[in-house]
C-alpha cells in the first residue's frame, strides 16, 4: 500500500461506525462541535464542583485561573501529537513549548513562571532526533522568556506509539484574566497575523505536495506579542482565543456562542499568505478550517481597536495583523463570512479536513 | 506584507472581482425587471456550481424573485442504494473496493460502504482511477473500482480501462451517470416550472455546448454552459435570464476559455468506445432512459458485474432506516423542494450522520446548505 493510501485511512478512520456502537473516532480530536461535546459530556463531566470563583473546567477556556490577593494564578495544559514530528517551519518541541505558552498568554497571563515537560517516547526513536526536540523546547522557551522546572520521561515499546507524544503544563499569574466569552456588540475582530499557516504546511508535507518551499508552520511563542496588545489599552480586549484545531472557524464559534453574540468578518480583510491561498484552493481546503499555532484572535472594544492593531504590528509576529470584523447583536452564536460578493454562514469544521477527493 | 498580497491576490484572480460582481447582479436585476414577473425560476445540474454560489454567498447578493435551484447534479447523490448494495456485497466477500471518499457514506439498503468496512469489509478510499489502478499492482488480492462521477470523471475510468498494462486483477463497478437525458427528465417534471438551464462547465468541455442543441430543440428552454468562478457563474445567469426575457431557446456559451462546440474528441471517444448509455434508476429521482453508463460488452473482463456472481440476498433481510421513509432528496435534486422543506434536516440529518445522500456528499445539496447557510437573510 502506497504511503498516501496509508494517510487516507488515517483520515477516514473519522467516519462513523455502526451508529448504536459508541465510539471514539478522529473527529472528537479535532478541535470542533464533536471535540466540545466529548469534554463537555464524558471528560469533564462528574468531577466535584471548584471553588465557584474561579475559572474552572465548566468553563471550558483555555486554562483554569484560581484567584489570588493581588491577581490569578493561571493553570493549563496540553498534550502534543503531530505527524510528521518535524515539518516545514518547526517540530514537537517547538509545539510543545508555544502551544503551552499561548494558551497561557490567552488567558493573559503572559509570564509564565514554569512549564512542566512529560515525554513519552517510542523505542527505536532516535537519539539524536530527541535532541532536536530538547534544543527546539529550549528555543521557544528563549524565544517565549519561559522554561521548564520539571518534567516526566517514559519509554514504550516499538509500535504502541506514532514517534514522541509531549505534554507540557503552564503556570503562570495574572493581573486581571481575560476570557473567550467577553464580546459584546460592536467589538472589533482582529487577527495578530495571517491565517492558515500551520495546517496546510503540514498537510503538504504529509501529502508529499510541494508549492515552491513558500509553506511554513507558525508555531511560535506569542505571549510577548499578547502584552503588547494588552497593555497598548488596559481593560479594552475583551476576549482571546488561540485559533488552533478547527482554525478560525471553530474559534470564531466559541467566542460567539459564549459570549451571546453574533460576528460578521470579510473575507477581503482576513490576512492569509499568498502561498496559503493558492495551496488552499488546490487542495479544496478553507483557511478558516485549518489550524494555526502562532496566532490569537481578538475581541477589542471598538474605540481601542487602532491603538491595539498598531501595537501588534510594532512586534514582528504582529506585522500582518488587521481587523477583520466585528460583533453584533443580532444572529447570537453565528459568524459570518461577507465575501464581497455576498454573505453566508461560517461552520465549523467536521472532522480533519480532507484535500478534496474530485 | 501579505495582507497586501493578499488583496493583490483577490484581484488577480479576475473572475472574483467584487465589482464587476455587483455590476452583473444590477444586469440581472434590470432583465428581471423587463421580465417583470414575480419568480423567475433556473436550475443548474452541477454541484460544482451549488459549491460556488453557497461559498461565495451568492444567493445572498442576487435578486430575491431569481430563484436558482440545484438539480441532479451531484453524482454520488443519485447513485441508487442497489448499486450501493453491490460494492458493500463485494466489499463483505474479500474484495477490495476502493472508490472516492464521498461515497463511503452513502446509505445502500442495508448498509453504507463505511459500515460494510466496520463489519469487517475491505474499502480503500482513493482520489483517482489511475490511483485505483496503483491499488491492484501492489496487492494480489481482487481490486474493484467503484467508479461514481458523471462523463467527467467517466473518461478519467475509460483512460485506464483502456491502459495496456492494466493489473488482471482490477475491474471496475460502474456507477457513472450521463448529465444529458436527465435535464429531459426534470424539464417534463410536473411542478418544476424551469425556465432554463445552467450547464456544467467542466462536463461540457469534454461533451461540448453543442450537445445541448437537441435538448433546447425539444423543450424550448435555453441552455446556458457556465464556468465556476463567482464571476462566471453570474455572466451565465445574466445570459440565461437575457435568454428568458427573449423567449430565445438556444444554446449560449459563457465559458468560452474552456469550452468549444464540438468539446474534447478524443475524450469522447475515448468514452464512448468503453461505455455504453443505458436506462436505469437515479436515486429519488426515476429510471433516466440513458442515464447510466455501464462498461461495453469487450470489456467484459474488466467489469465487476460480470466477472463477479454478486449475490445481494443477504442483504436484502435488512429493511431500510425508518428516518429514510421521511427524506425527500428525491424532491430536492428533481428541483420541487428545498433543504429547508425536509423534517430532517439539521436535526436527524447531519454532515456527520447523514440520513439521505444529499447530506453525504460535498456536492449535495443538504450538505453544502448545512455547511454556507443555504438562502439567508443575514
Amino acid at each position: 500500500m502506497s504511503h498516501a493510501s496509508i494517510e487516507t485511512r488515517r483520515a477516514n478512520g473519522a467516519m462513523p461506525r455502526r451508529p448504536q456502537e459508541r465510539i471514539v473516532t478522529l473527529m472528537h480530536g479535532a478541535g470542533g462541535r464533536a471535540m466540545r461535546a466529548l469534554v463537555q459530556d464524558t471528560l469533564a463531566a462528574g468531577f466535584p464542583a471548584g471553588a465557584p470563583w474561579a475559572v474552572g473546567l465548566e468553563a471550558m477556556d483555555d486554562g483554569a485561573a484560581i484567584p489570588l490577593a493581588d491577581g490569578w494564578l493561571v493553570v493549563t495544559t496540553d498534550s502534543h501529537v503531530v505527524h510528521p514530528w518535524e515539518f516545514p517551519g518547526g517540530d514537537i518541541g517547538r509545539l510543545s513549548i508555544s502551544g503551552t505558552v499561548n494558551d497561557l498568554a490567552m488567558m493573559g497571563a503572559t509570564e509564565p513562571l514554569g512549564l512542566t515537560s512529560a515525554i513519552v517516547v517510542e523505542e527505536g526513536f532516535a537519539l539524536a532526533d530527541l535532541e532536536r526536540v530538547q534544543s527546539s523546547m529550549t528555543t521557544a522557551c528563549l524565544e517565549a522568556g519561559a522554561t521548564v522546572v520539571t518534567g516526566d520521561t517514559k519509554v514504550m515499546g516499538r509500535g504502541e506509539l506514532d514517534g514522541i507524544v509531549i505534554n507540557t503544563t503552564g503556570v503562570a499569574l495574572a493581573r486581571s484574566v481575560v476570557r473567550d466569552s467577553g464580546l459584546v456588540p460592536g467589538d472589533r475582530i482582529v487577527m495578530t497575523g495571517t491565517i492558515g499557516d500551520h495546517g496546510i504546511a503540514l498537510m503538504a508535507a504529509r501529502h508529499g505536495l510541494d508549492f515552491d518551499g513558500g509553506l511554513a508552520s507558525d508555531v511560535a511563542p506569542i505571549n510577548r506579542l499578547v502584552r503588547l496588545a494588552l497593555d497598548a489599552a488596559p481593560g479594552a480586549v475583551r476576549a482571546m482565543k488561540d485559533p488552533t484545531r478547527g482554525g478560525v472557524a471553530s474559534a470564531l464559534h466559541e467566542m460567539a456562542e459564549k459570549s451571546g453574540v453574533g460576528i460578521v468578518v470579510e473575507a477581503e480583510r482576513i490576512p492569509v499568505s499568498p502561498a496559503v491561498r493558492s495551496a488552499a484552493e488546490i487542495l479544496g481546503l478553507d483557511p478558516f478550517h485549518i489550524a494555526n499555532e502562532g496566532k490569537a484572535i481578538l475581541g477589542v472594544a471598538a474605540q481601542a481597536a487602532d491603538a491595539v492593531l498598531a501595537a501588534l504590528r510594532s512586534h514582528p509576529r504582529g506585522a500582518d495583523a488587521a481587523i477583520v470584523g466585528e460583533c453584533i447583536d443580532r444572529q447570537v452564536g453565528r459568524v459570518i463570512l461577507d465575501t464581497g460578493f455576498g454573505r453566508r454562514l461560517v461552520t465549523e469544521p467536521e472532522g480533519e479536513p480532507l484535500p478534496r477527493i474530485c | 506584507m501579505p495582507e497586501t498580497l493578499a488583496r493583490d491576490d483577490v484581484h488577480e484572480l479576475k473572475f472574483r472581482d467584487p465589482v464587476k460582481a455587483r455590476a452583473l447582479t444590477a444586469a440581472i436585476e434590470r432583465v428581471l425587471d423587463e421580465i417583470g414577473r414575480d419568480r423567475v425560476s433556473v436550475m443548474h445540474v452541477c454541484g460544482s456550481h451549488e459549491q460556488s454560489i453557497a461559498k461565495f454567498g451568492l444567493r445572498s447578493a442576487l435578486p430575491r424573485r431569481l430563484s436558482v435551484i440545484m438539480g441532479p447534479g451531484c453524482p454520488v447523490c443519485v447513485t441508487d442504494m442497489p448499486e450501493v448494495d453491490e460494492a458493500v456485497a463485494l466489499a463483505l466477500d474479500g474484495k477490495v473496493v476502493a472508490t472516492y471518499g464521498d461515497m463511503l457514506k452513502v446509505p445502500g439498503t442495508a448498509m453504507s460502504l463505511a459500515e460494510a468496512e466496520a463489519q469487517g469489509g475491505r474499502v480503500e478510499v482513493v482520489y483517482s482511477a489511475s490511483q485505483a489502478i496503483d491499488l491492484a499492482r501492489g496487492t494480489d488480492d481482487e481490486v474493484v473500482f467503484f467508479a461514481s462521477g458523471f462523463e467527467t470523471t467517466a473518461v478519467a475510468t475509460a483512460a485506464v480501462v483502456l491502459e495496456e498494462d492494466m493489473p488482471a486483477n482490477f475491474s471496475v463497478l460502474s456507477a457513472h451517470k450521463y448529465i444529458p437525458p436527465v435535464m429531459e427528465i426534470v424539464a417534463e417534471m410536473p411542478g418544476t416550472n424551469v425556465e432554463g438551464f445552467l450547464a456544467a462547465g467542466h462536463a461540457a468541455t469534454i461533451t461540448g455546448s453543442a450537445i445541448f442543441e437537441r435538448f433546447v430543440e425539444r423543450h424550448g428552454i435555453p441552455v446556458v454552459v457556465a464556468g465556476f468562478e463567482p464571476l462566471d457563474i453570474l455572466a451565465g445567469l445574466l445570459k440565461l435570464v437575457e435568454l428568458i426575457r427573449d423567449g430565445s431557446a438556444a444554446v449560449a456559451n459563457t465559458f468560452p476559455r474552456c469550452v468549444t462546440a464540438e468539446g474534447n474528441l478524443v475524450a469522447q471517444e475515448r468514452l464512448w468506445r468503453v461505455f455504453r448509455a443505458t436506462g436505469g434508476n437515479w436515486r429519488g429521482i426515476a429510471h433516466v432512459p440513458n442515464g447510466n453508463l455501464r462498461l461495453r460488452d469487450e470489456f467484459a473482463g474488466v467489469d465487476a458485474r460480470r466477472r463477479f456472481a454478486i449475490d445481494l440476498t443477504p442483504l436484502w433481510g435488512h429493511a431500510p432506516t425508518t428516518l429514510l421513509q421521511s427524506c425527500i432528496c428525491g424532491d430536492i435534486m428533481a428541483g420541487v423542494a428545498a433543504p429547508t422543506d425536509c423534517d430532517l434536516f439539521g436535526k436527524e440529518c447531519l454532515p456527520g450522520n447523514p440520513v439521505g445522500a444529499c447530506m453525504v456528499s460535498n456536492e449535495g445539496t443538504c450538505k453544502i446548505w448545512h455547511q454556507y447557510g443555504g438562502h439567508p437573510e443575514l
